[in-house]
């Protein structure tokens, strides 16, 4: 077993907040040191906003959980310091099979465009993910950084007020309280957070039962993501395996509804349903086995006053699409900047209710896509089972039948498009960048766009004129003047300017396009600063 | 409404009908039945166009 589950990575420490008189009042809390809590907090703590990370544990994921991440979520890690560490531990991998019985019907390449800093996909097991991010914590502390980690600190009561947020932390060493001018709730799908506000969580629920197992063995498997559609090894079921670093396999075995979970899960009853899939010569050792069932909700608002849910609290989706862990990401990269702003009174407070919208856009995009994934691997009815297996006998045939095939629509970034902060499209350039959109990377000469363009708002030049700085309203945005040295071919005229032959983008502290126009007109400009901030 | 032809259009429409029946001869319900769901996607595929294949739908249903 690894001893990396083992080892507290945040042992719990006394600390004054729990000696004080009157509570402690902190800027952020955090819930949960997960994936998802530990990024809002530095995404802070970057910024220099005082944070707290409170986890009623001391240790890092047990099993591999989370294991598949996309470039969108890499790209936002590296602004917080630990997109690289990621990627190069990560196993990078573009070819995915697709069996149906005992059949290979077809093999996809994801074949990612080139020209950006970051791979399509990597797998990492979620406990390494937690390690990087706590360390880069401890990194940001030793810097002088506003970050602190409590473990085993338990949030047992919440209390709401129009200016700040009460909590009561239970802890080895009795309870204490504490306040918050904000609270940001990380603490996963059953998230005690949103049960104590006795909030709502809507959705579908699926009945089915997939036992997920990490199995550790040198196999010559290549690295490659391959779905199995009711092989002979589980009929009528599902079957995925993936690489993950360190001679780790990932291993999901859809089991149905009717099942004994607590049998399914001992070891004699997994090992001779892996060999009948690895083959019987195969050896290898049980790393952790798991059995979970999914559905596909949501809060109906991620906002409550000071209350902001991100990630898995505040949205549920099936695993088919890696779309938990990646978009929760999304929401903390979406909620930073203008938490963030609105601390330092740099934007009204209703910019946290784009926040909500925006990403309510991105949660539905997200359950729709693996809602419609899940129907696809477990279909529902005869006739629905009957048009799948007509789709995959097809594929192994005909192309055409290829994206009919679900087996997972894997994450990729929104669009927030309609958001309010958006200003209208003035540009005839490439729908891909049109205003909502996350900025593609693109290769540069002395390096790649999206580090160039940091967590801060820049006003990207094409081979146009603006002015080097513009201030409104205590907003600065700075330029960043780029060419595409009259190449054609050039990814940053191919994604950027299309049809029209310069532009002039505001960009997003997320690297969202919040404007685009094929010249600088500073009345528009400066309204479109307005907007994306709020306050028009 | 789209362009979704729904006057006839078939060629020597018996000699059409027999191949369609042909081809499920001797075949179980099920195997029928699978084989008729492959052809859907296939004329689906080939004509392509969105609002065409949801008017197409929507009149195989009859309401």
């Amino acid at each position: 077993m690894n001893k990396i589950f083992e080892v507290p990575l945040y042992p719990y420490k006394r600390n004054p907040d729990q000696d004080a008189l009157t509570p402690a009042r902190h800027k952020v809390v955090v819930i949960g040191a997960g994936p998802i809590g530990l990024g809002a907090a530095i995404e802070m703590a970057q910024q220099g906003i005082e944070v707290v990370i409170v986890d009623d544990n001391d240790k890092v994921s047990f099993g591999s959980r989370a294991i598949c991440f996309a470039k969108r979520p890499l790209e936002i890690l590296d602004r917080l310091g630990c997109g690289h560490v990621m990627a190069e531990k990560g196993v990078e991998w573009d070819v995915g099979k697709v069996f149906f019985d005992d059949r290979q019907v077809y093999e996809f390449n994801l074949q990612p465009e080139s020209g950006h800093e970051f791979p399509a996909f990597i797998n990492l097991q979620q406990y390494y993910f937690e390690e990087y991010l706590v360390n880069r914590v401890h990194e940001l502390q030793a810097a002088g950084a506003p970050i602190e980690i409590r473990g085993r600190n338990k949030v047992s009561a919440i209390g709401t007020h129009p200016t700040h947020v009460v909590l009561e932390l239970d802890t080895p060493e009795g309870s204490y309280n504490l306040e918050a001018d904000w609270l940001i709730a990380c603490d996963g799908a059953n998230s005690p957070t949103r049960s104590m506000l006795g909030l709502d969580f809507v959705g579908r629920v699926f009945e089915d039962n997939f036992l997920i197992a990490d199995v550790i063995m040198e196999a010559d498997f290549p690295t490659e993501r391959w779905f199995w559609f009711d092989p002979p090894f589980n009929r009528g079921q599902s079957a995925l395996l993936h690489k993950q670093p360190d001679n780790v396999w990932r291993i999901d075995l859809q089991l149905g509804w009717d099942i004994d979970k607590e049998r399914e899960k001992r070891p004699e009853n997994v090992v001779p349903r892996l060999k009948a899939m690895l083959g019987e010569e195969v050896k290898f050792d049980l790393e952790w086995v798991s059995i979970y069932t999914f559905q596909c909700r949501r809060m109906e608002d991620f906002r409550h006053g000071r209350v902001l849910f991100a990630g898995d609290a505040a949205h549920q989706v099936s695993p088919f699409g890696a779309r938990g862990a990646n978009s929760g990401l999304q929401d903390t990269d979406n909620l930073g900047w203008k938490l963030g702003m609105v601390i330092n009174d740099l934007a009204p407070d209703s910019l946290l209710d784009s926040y909500n919208s925006e990403r309510i856009h991105g949660a539905d995009e997200n359950i729709l896509n693996s809602t419609r994934s899940t129907d696809f691997i477990t279909p529902k009815s005869d006739m629905s089972r009957l048009l799948r297996d007509a789709v995959l006998d097809l594929s192994e045939h005909f192309d055409f039948a290829r994206p009919l095939v679900n087996s997972g629509r894997l994450s990729v970034p929104c669009t927030y498009d309609g958001s309010e902060l958006n200003s209208a499209d003035a540009l005839n350039g490439p729908s891909r960048t049109r205003p909502g959109s996350p900025c593609p990377d693109v290769r540069l000469e002395d390096g790649y766009l999206l580090p160039k363009l940091g967590g801060k708002f820049t006003l990207l030049t094409i081979d146009a004129e603006a002015p080097e700085m513009v201030e409104e309203d205590g907003i600065t945005v700075t330029r960043l003047a780029l060419s595409t040295g009259n190449d054609p071919t050039s990814p940053l005229k191919q994604r950027y300017l299309g049809d029209a032959t310069s532009a002039v983008y505001l960009i997003r502290p997320d690297q969202h396009v919040a404007a685009r126009r094929p010249g600088f007109d500073e009345n528009m400009f400066r309204a479109a600063i307005r907007r994306a901030t709020g306050k028009e | 409404m789209s362009n979704l032809n729904l006057t006839p259009n078939i060629d020597c429409p018996d000699d059409f009908y027999a191949e369609l029946l042909a081809i499920h001869d001797g075949l179980s319900g099920e195997a029928s039945s699978a084989l008729n769901a492959r052809l859907v996607l296939v004329l689906a595929n080939h004509i392509g166009d969105r609002a065409v294949l949801s008017d197409a739908l929507k009149a195989a249903t009859l309401k």
